[in-house]
């Protein structure tokens, strides 16, 4: 009887707000139930998410509270997670103490010409891997996995001569060659596009479709998660690609800016407040670029194609 | 079984025109294939055959190649340094890949569920992997510091009188990385899983709870099988990159104290970059590139087996 009377409180409102669905509900008693039980686990999962997120977040709070620190009230005890007096000046200081500016266009131009480089091309060597048969394919993507496999550290040498060889070094066309016909965008595709039901295809070549038409008009349009995701980590990873830039941009006006970052922290490395200063605007751009995109990424890396 | 019947329906037509079709299909395949394989072949795979037959010479910035067989090896099985290096690399593989994997796949099916808002927390929880590399080393560098910094200030509130040194001591220097590296790749690997997690149909977990399966039969009997793709995907991913490990370690301790950090990269950077010994170096890398294909062949092989 408990349990019935704990029923009505909870279906009252829901009844009032939407009477065309009560009949529905009342049918459905054993739904209802459950939605009851979901909705106080739901509470559950809430509070846990909370603790959690904010457990997670501790270093960008501190990171975010000491850039707006001076240098010795950073590492205080006990731990000040509110600045005492907000020092906005970290923040107009430090484009006159580094290039940040710089630093900063460097670090987008990268990004943008290697993500698209990578995604046209990985896309399209994906296909190739995932729904064309022919002779040699199978090893020929051994030899990609392969060179996963393969720390970059292990070649660095031989790209480097190669490099020298060709006078791009202390350019950025070394960097754009080198990371933008990557394997693991070829590899993340291809994982998504085994997930698209092989049927698709076929039927889409028996309406008469060439290979590059299905690729272009069923497989790409199935696959935008896949490709957002794959633009975005390839943007997060030249973003952050810190040895890279590191071996081949010795000139400072070519510094990205982990770079410029690091180097400042070498330079000055008990300006704590400074440093933080640099590191969020480093992290700003790119958690803005990610928020917008955010929803393709987050949904979709792996959905099935079937069900998009 | 769907896929047989077409087939059959084809079968009549075989002989030359299968033949004539395999070989528009290579001719299709490769073009798909070539943007991508023409700079992963200049840039990738020339680099990686050249590391192999560097790994034979005698090389320095100085002196002219020499092939030298097998005395590269000899003298890095001789060194301290190697063994040093390499224990470490193991180590941080040993806590970096389990670790994430498990919090990564724990976060995923935390998230995965319709509830209001929970975009934000994928969101948070994912923002350490886009944070940029070196502000994520300053960041927690600082959360560690010995004296005052905030870890051990919550160690010492919650009773730990002798709480560790972490990136000045040289045994929690390398802990303190591995925490930092799971902290900042889980989210990206909770995305993988959740995409993976939504790929399941939803009709398996109610066949399953109609059989009256309960949570962690459903957990073991649906959930892990299907998801299968997406661990065998994460599983590579974690190792390599825990073998590649570089330059989290580069930014955040540099190898140190001593060499209770120093990683295979690193050894492979200092030895060629650093000390432009390119055949010796070659060498190293050459057996780094051992043990992680070795791994990943492996994982591709079980993969393919539970396929079948």
């Amino acid at each position: 009887m408990t349990n019935m009377a704990e029923d009505l409180k909870t279906e009252a409102p829901l009844a009032g707000l939407a009477p065309a669905t009560e009949d529905r509900r009342r049918i459905d008693r054993r739904r209802s139930t459950r939605e009851r039980e979901k909705r106080t686990s739901d509470l559950v999962i809430y509070s846990v998410l909370a603790v959690l997120v904010v457990a997670l977040m501790v270093p960008f709070i501190w990171m975010v509270s000491s850039s707006l620190k001076e240098n010795n009230q950073v590492l205080t005890v006990p731990i000040q997670w509110i600045p005492s007096e907000f020092v906005w000046s970290n923040y107009t200081d430090i484009w006159t103490r580094i290039p940040m500016m710089g630093y900063l266009q460097n670090s987008l131009y990268l990004a943008v010409i290697i993500t698209c480089l990578q995604v046209l091309t990985g896309s399209l060597a994906a296909y190739g891997f995932s729904k064309v048969r022919f002779p040699g394919r199978d090893v020929l993507f051994l030899a990609y996995i392969g060179t996963i496999a393969v720390p970059w550290q292990a070649y660095m040498v031989p790209q480097y001569i190669m490099m020298q060889n060709l006078g791009l070094t202390n350019s950025f066309n070394a960097l754009i060659l080198l990371q933008a016909f990557g394997a693991f965008g070829v590899f993340l595709m291809r994982q998504y596009y085994m997930t698209i039901p092989d049927e698709l295809c076929e039927a889409a070549r028996i309406d008469g479709l060439s290979e590059y038409g299905i690729w272009a008009r069923v497989i790409l349009p199935l696959s935008k998660p896949a490709l957002a995701s794959l633009a975005l980590l390839t943007f997060v990873n030249t973003w952050n690609d810190y040895m890279g830039p590191f071996i081949y941009l010795t000139s400072n006006r070519l510094w990205t800016v982990q770079l410029g970052l690091r180097s400042f922290v070498g330079q000055f490395d008990a300006e704590y407040a400074m440093i933080m200063t640099g590191s969020v605007i480093s992290v700003i751009p790119i958690l803005a670029i990610f928020l917008v995109g955010q929803r393709y990424f987050i949904q979709g890396i792996a959905t099935s194609g079937m069900k998009g | 079984m769907t896929t047989e019947t077409i087939p059959s329906k084809v079968a009549p037509a075989a002989g030359r025109g299968n033949r004539k079709q395999a070989r528009r299909n290579t001719l299709i395949g490769w073009t798909f294939i070539l943007p991508n394989f023409l700079g992963f072949l200049a840039f990738t795979l020339i680099p990686v055959l050249a590391a192999f037959a560097l790994s034979f010479m005698e090389w320095t910035s100085f002196t002219a190649p020499k092939w030298v067989g097998l005395a590269n090896f000899q003298r890095m099985f001789a060194s301290d340094s190697f063994w040093v290096a390499l224990r470490n690399t193991v180590v941080y593989a040993i806590g970096h890949v389990p670790l994430t994997m498990a919090l990564a796949l724990l976060l995923a099916m935390l998230l995965n569920r319709k509830l209001k808002g929970i975009g934000f927390f994928r969101v948070a929880i994912f923002f350490p992997y886009i944070t940029s590399l070196v502000a994520v080393a300053v960041v927690w560098n600082m959360l560690f510091s010995p004296d005052n910094g905030p870890i051990n200030q919550f160690l010492h509130a919650i009773g730990i009188a002798n709480a560790p040194g972490w990136t000045s001591s040289s045994d929690w220097a390398l802990p303190a990385v591995i925490i930092t590296s799971v902290w900042r790749d889980m989210g990206y690997y909770m995305v993988l899983y959740l995409a993976g997690l939504q790929a399941i149909p939803t009709e398996l977990y109610e066949a399953a709870e109609v059989d009256g399966a309960s949570a962690w039969q459903r957990f073991w009997n649906v959930t892990i099988p299907s998801l299968r793709p997406t661990t065998f995907f994460v599983v590579v991913m974690l190792t390599v990159s825990s073998f590649k490990v570089f330059d989290l370690i580069v930014v955040m301790t540099n190898g140190g104290p001593g060499r209770s950090t120093t990683v295979l990269s690193q050894l492979i950077y200092q030895e060629g970059i650093g000390e432009g010994k390119f055949g010796y170096s070659s060498a190293i890398s050459l057996v780094l590139f051992l043990i992680v294909l070795t791994v990943t062949v492996l994982q591709f092989k079980i993969q393919q087996r539970r396929e079948r």
